[in-house]
């Protein structure tokens, strides 16, 4: 098990003839993704990625010949929101956005359209989902990961390569990695993670990575504080940040409450929640939480 | 992307939403020209002199002057031309004024307030209105929040009139200021959604003691990632309120804001690049700066953030922290090596380089014969290069 996407996933490129489509499509492919259509207006009838994998004008038609339940979005950000709402009508299950830049007006809309129609969307602006050793879905430097049992969620793609690391170094292997995106509005929040993390029966602890701004890190600590019963380890990025000052990520501002790094890290160990003070002591302390949980 | 009160009231009055208005001059020696036409277009003695910076506060640091004649506009517009202007939200250093807006003045009943931004946590955009105007709102939130009146609109129905009902009702309002709010407050809705603005307040939007409401002041931000639709409003960008060092970053696509510590930091993605500042800190060192060199770092990348890095001269040490993911460290190695090469280093570096080509890029920066302090872990480079910037 895992969480979202496995090796059963039948997964449909939207962008895929773009110079990113093309470049991280073959990577996953090469990953071993189950990658079964590409789309790109225009270019129906086309095969793409060494001829491996057929092009169609729409999600709809890639769905209804293919039988593709997943979707990876690449195309540029005045057009991302249009594709994601297009996968969600063709009936795409999953739906995972790595497009950076998405107008927040957009994913508003877009936020109300998939909550109502049951689309699970990851992103936009993430570094995309992995299930080790069975389906990439993203951008992320696969060989880094190992398969084992803990989960990882993160806003911050580095953050998360920096976290598997750590894992890895201490020997402790993934079950599935995801980077929910840093926008102010993403389609999966950190706490519908901790749920799928805790109902997975291969998961057995799980690492959070949040950042100033917004209010999903608390969210997800109060819910795990009633409902988790699996060690959870924590991290906030941003303890130096200066208030009002964008930092990087649209949505990592500090505007005031409980926003700031030092108020998430007080309120999720008041939660249970394991906080490293240090970004670089996210591996040890979760390999402190599985040996003391035996 | 801020922009000016004028500008935001011009965006406004594009609505059809009445503004307070008035003229902007940016040379001292136009201020005379401006008073005057602004007493004669709004037919109107007194008038209002108002610094035109991005920071809110204006009022209480003495950037708006109330000026009852001709005189005293002149002597006001003098003083707060060029003025360095220190309010709470500027910090110490302030900011010098370099646009004076000039406009008509109202005698004032009553002040409220009005805003709409977006709440992350429902997903939907929030309209606030308060009875208490003219004061700084976070005050009210804090002491006094049931003066707060709130709706949330739905993104796929917009503000609908009973909603914007509730906020003109909560404003004590009737008559035709009723009237004129509740049109007021949809315009307001329908300038948020149409610009793009991740924020638009108004405060204070006042009763006039003819019973008439105008917009007294604005603030807009907008979403920068919707810039490429509203090319009007890109325009309006002001790089005199901007840092001119990111301002040169951002030519580069380089994230870089500046900080006030000596520990220079170049780092791959928003998140980690905190985290790295984070552990600067823990060390026992201070930041100078956030610099995100993105997903597609190359060795023009690496060089050009150097420069910027360089270009304060609190720094004394500067680490390099890059997780390679679609970023190939080989190639941030070769820009390290040749921007050392190129611009000549006099402060130490420390490089700490994990992921794709970690490998390479080690051997890279080992044999170039440049001098690089190499670290293992994020722990070992900020424990090092806080060493090095401290000695």
């Amino acid at each position: 098990m895992s969480i979202l996407v496995n090796k059963d996933s039948k997964v449909v490129i939207q962008g895929v003839t773009g110079s990113e489509g093309q470049f991280h499509g073959q990577q996953m492919l090469n990953y071993g993704t189950n990658i079964v259509a590409g789309v790109t207006p225009g270019k129906g009838g086309q095969k793409t990625l060494n001829e491996s994998v057929p092009v169609f004008n729409s999600v709809e038609e890639a769905v209804s010949l293919t039988g593709a339940n997943t979707s990876i979005i690449f195309v540029p950000p005045p057009f991302a929101a249009d594709a994601i709402i297009e996968a969600s009508f063709a009936g795409i299950n999953v739906v995972v956005c790595i497009t950076e830049g998405v107008p927040i007006h957009d994913m508003v809309k877009v936020k109300k359209i998939v909550d109502q129609r049951e689309t699970r969307l990851i992103g936009p602006n993430c570094p995309g989902i992995i299930t080790v050793d069975e389906c990439k879905l993203g951008i992320m430097p696969s060989f880094i990961c190992k398969k084992g049992n803990i989960g990882v969620i993160s806003k911050s793609g580095t953050l998360t390569y920096e976290a598997i690391d750590q894992l890895v170094n201490v020997g402790l292997g993934q079950t599935t990695a995801i980077g929910i995106g840093g926008d102010p509005i993403i389609g999966t929040t950190m706490k519908d993670c901790l749920e799928l993390f805790e109902n997975d029966p291969e998961t057995n602890g799980i690492v959070i990575i949040g950042e100033i701004g917004g209010q999903m890190e608390i969210e997800a600590a109060r819910w795990a504080k009633t409902n988790m019963t699996k060690p959870v380890v924590g991290f906030i990025a941003g303890q130096t940040a200066p208030p009002g000052r964008r930092m990087g990520h649209a949505g990592a501002i500090v505007s005031g409450g409980d926003d700031t790094a030092e108020a998430k890290m007080r309120i999720l160990d008041e939660c249970g929640i394991n906080v490293a003070e240090s970004v670089a002591d996210i591996g040890e302390l979760m390999k402190k939480k599985m040996i003391t949980k035996g | 992307m801020k922009v000016h009160e004028y500008q935001g009231k011009k965006i406004f009055s594009d609505y059809g939403m009445p503004v307070q208005n008035g003229y902007v001059f940016e040379k001292l020696e136009n201020a005379e020209l401006i008073i005057k036409r602004v007493q004669k277009d709004f037919k109107t003695k007194d008038v209002v002199v108002k610094a035109q910076i991005h920071a809110g506060g204006r009022g209480k640091g003495g950037g708006v002057k109330y000026s009852p004649d001709f005189d005293s506009a002149l002597e006001n517009a003098k003083n707060i031309f060029n003025m360095n202007l220190v309010t709470h939200q500027t910090g110490q250093k302030g900011q010098q004024v370099k646009k004076v807006f000039v406009t008509e003045a109202y005698d004032i009943a009553k002040e409220f307030y009005a805003a709409i931004t977006l709440d992350r946590s429902k997903g939907m955009d929030v309209f606030m209105v308060s009875t208490e105007g003219g004061v700084e709102i976070e005050k009210v939130a804090e002491e006094t929040p049931e003066k707060i009146t709130k709706i949330w609109i739905d993104p796929m129905l917009g503000m609908k009139t009973f909603q914007a009902r509730k906020l003109a009702f909560a404003l004590g309002l009737s008559g035709d200021a009723f009237k004129s709010a509740l049109k007021i407050l949809m315009q307001m809705y329908k300038c948020y959604q149409s610009t793009d603005a991740t924020i638009v307040e108004v405060n204070p939007l006042i009763l006039t003691d003819d019973e008439k409401i105008i917009v007294l002041d604005s603030k807009m931000n907008f979403d920068d990632n919707a810039l490429f639709r509203h090319k009007d409003i890109a325009e309006m960008r002001d790089l005199d309120e901007e840092d001119p060092m990111e301002v040169e970053a951002g030519k580069f696509h380089l994230n870089y804001i500046k900080l006030d510590g000596n520990v220079g930091c170049m780092v791959n993605g928003a998140g980690l690049a905190m985290a790295t500042m984070d552990i600067i800190k823990l060390a026992g060192g201070e930041p100078a700066n956030f610099l995100d060199v993105g997903g597609t770092a190359s060795a023009e990348t690496v060089k050009n953030g150097f420069r910027i890095i360089l270009s304060d001269e609190n720094v004394k040490a500067i680490l390099i922290n890059i997780f390679g993911g679609i970023v190939r460290c080989d190639r941030v190695a070769n820009g390290v090596v040749q921007a050392v090469k190129e611009l000549g280093l006099d402060v130490p570096v420390v490089v700490r380089l994990e992921g794709t080509n970690a490998e390479e890029a080690r051997k890279i920066l080992s044999e170039s014969g440049v001098s690089i302090i190499p670290a293992v872990g994020m722990k070992d480079a900020a424990k090092k290069v806080v060493k090095v910037a401290l000695s």
